[in-house]
């Protein structure tokens, strides 16, 4: 068995590690000039939190969906993607459909900031109707044609 | 992902092996990771896709940058200190009309498109970020490094531009300088990803069109879970997350029915008011502090300082005794939403040039207005912005005078400029090589 040391790698790989780093150091300056703890902490703390608290958030609860349709898996998609589609859509606008900058979008944009929360919802609905739906439907197909199986 | 299974990382599960040293607890282990979805061809599909996706994004936000023309006055530059970063600005051109509506359409929608693909690539690699050894080489722990700026940068630049466009401006500072020099880090990290990566990607597509036929590599998963859905079908959902956002917010870089389609973005939904008027707002005239004292036709004058100090003060009945011209031009703001073209009639900037000793050579411009405060209440345009004869001081729109909210009693409209250099509420022009 070879005895494991020190290796430095790939002397090419090596190179364009330095220069890439090189680039972000030149732009890091710039970047973190001002605020540059605030910027750090932004910086590294949307990798850590995504990470180590979204990610396993969100697979935490995929692992339970699993384990309470361990009986029927054939309809875990039918909830898995009509939930994940709204938590989807409300990660991404969390700042208007949670009303956080209603002071300002008014007076900046002219517009009604009340209809986001609304809208949100009835895209959930429409997502897991839409999903009852098409359960349905394949309960009914599937119902039709056992029969003829059998036969 | 290593370019051969890694040794210590071979399951030792169900042969009655002792456990290899590199294993860890929890999730150091591999045998934690039990998706049986994670795997190279499900990681390189979402690389491949991610690869085009971000340079178009970097580019575009580059081309971005390019059109505010930042090197032509320091009130139109965000990023002063950008140094060589700036290497590759140019003249903003005006044609064609749509140019800075088409871009920035593109950047903020594909980047919000992309965040399904980027959460699901961050999901796939997720067991690396726990891989023990922490190194196996000096260039494997650089590696890590980099991907900490990778990571960390991708998460930045997308969770700045999509706060910002939001107008939830809680971020550390500024977004123009946040959102320009973290792209940079970001990139630099990106290049070096992608140039790590992206033979071992291509050469996964290639030898794994089937999964089936997968070698064993520390992504997939030693003691796999009983599959609830394919990696086609895991595919499906991500591409499914993607469509649903891109259908719900492309909508907003269109005037009409298809405005009310993009049902959660910004600007979607229904235009502020009917009529004329009723298109896309971006600062209304109560946010920018305009009273109505200073606009009336008795206060409001404009001044217009030329060659030699040579200077006029227009009234609005003045502007309207000069040759009125219309231009058919777009709104498009730097947050990804724009409107269809607008029906602009007014004063072209090259005769008001003409006006004050400049006949025949348009040079640039430097437009204030009324605006007490923010950013771009002056703004800088390029002499080719002045010579293009659609370049318009407007004082109506779409038939009618102007609303308060879109710049009464004139504002500025040039072909292909971003959103903020179209001033409203102009209180004077300064012509003159910037």
């Amino acid at each position: 068995m070879r005895i494991p040391r020190p290796v430095i790698g790939s002397p090419l790989q090596l190179l364009l590690l330095a220069a890439s780093f090189a680039l972000a150091g030149y732009a890091g300056v710039r970047l973190l000039d001002g605020d540059w703890f605030g910027v750090a902490l932004w910086f590294v703390g949307a990798a850590v939190l995504h990470d180590l608290v979204l990610l396993p958030l969100y697979a935490a609860a995929d692992r339970a969906l699993v384990r309470v349709t361990v009986r029927r898996r054939d309809w875990i998609g039918y909830v898995r993607v009509p939930a994940a589609l709204s938590l989807l859509l409300l990660l991404v606008w969390f700042p208007l459909i949670a009303g956080r900058v209603t002071d300002r979008y008014r007076p900046a944009t002219g517009l009604s900031p009340d209809g986001f929360l609304a809208r949100w919802l009835l895209v959930a609905a429409v997502l897991f109707g839409g999903s009852a739906l098409l359960y349905v439907l394949r309960l009914r197909r599937a119902a039709k044609e056992r029969p003829s199986a059998v036969h | 992902m290593v370019r051969a299974p890694f040794a210590g990382m071979l399951p030792t599960y169900g042969r009655g092996m002792r456990r290899a040293p590199s294993h860890g607890p929890g999730p150091f282990s591999p045998g934690f990771w039990r998706s049986p979805l994670r795997g190279p061809w499900f990681t390189s599909v979402l690389g491949v896709v991610l690869l085009g996706g971000i340079t178009v994004l970097f580019v575009t936000g580059l081309v971005s940058y390019a059109a505010y023309n930042p090197d032509l006055s320091p009130v139109n530059d965000k990023t002063p200190d950008k140094g060589i970063l700036g290497f590759y600005l140019f003249s903003w051109p005006t044609n064609p009309h749509w140019l800075y509506r088409l871009n920035q359409g593109v950047h903020v929608t594909l980047g919000i498109t992309l965040i399904p693909v980027l959460l699901a690539k961050l999901w796939s690699v997720v067991p690396k970020l726990f891989a023990l050894p922490p190194a196996r080489s000096l260039t494997h722990a650089l590696e890590r490094i980099s991907l900490l700026l990778l990571v960390g940068g991708a998460l930045f630049e997308f969770v700045t531009g999509v706060l910002n466009v939001q107008l939830d401006y809680v971020f550390p500072g500024s977004f123009y300088p946040l959102h320009f020099y973290g792209a940079w880090v970001f990139f630099a990290a990106f290049v070096a990803h992608a140039a790590l990566k992206m033979p071992m990607a291509l050469r996964n597509l290639r030898h794994m069109r089937d999964s089936r036929e997968e070698e064993k590599t520390e992504l997939v998963s030693p003691n796999p879970s009983p599959p609830t859905v394919s990696r086609r079908g895991a595919l499906g959902f991500v591409g499914g997350g993607s469509l649903l956002l891109f259908a719900t917010t492309a909508g907003q870089n269109f005037d009409g029915p298809l405005r009310r389609t993009a049902l959660l973005a910004p600007h979607g939904g229904a235009e502020p008011v009917s009529g004329p008027a009723g298109f896309q707002i971006n600062k209304t005239a109560a946010y920018a502090g305009i009273r109505a004292v200073d606009t009336s036709d008795e206060a409001w004058r404009l001044v217009v300082e030329g060659r030699d100090g040579r200077t006029v003060r227009l009234s609005r009945a003045d502007l309207l005794q000069l040759p009125l011209h219309s231009a058919a031009l777009p709104i498009a703001c730097v947050e990804g939403w724009s409107t269809s073209d607008q029906w602009w009639r007014g004063v072209r900037l090259r005769d008001l040039a003409a006006l004050v000793g400049y006949d025949t050579d348009p040079p640039d411009v430097f437009v204030e207005s009324l605006q007490q405060r923010g950013s771009f209440r002056r703004a800088a345009l390029r002499a080719n912005q002045v010579a293009d004869s659609r370049s318009l001081l407007a004082l109506f729109v779409n038939g009618e005078d102007l609303t308060p909210d879109h710049g009464h009693p004139a504002r500025i409209i040039v072909p292909a400029a971003p959103g903020v250099l179209n001033t409203k509420w102009v209180a004077r022009m300064t012509f003159g090589d910037l």
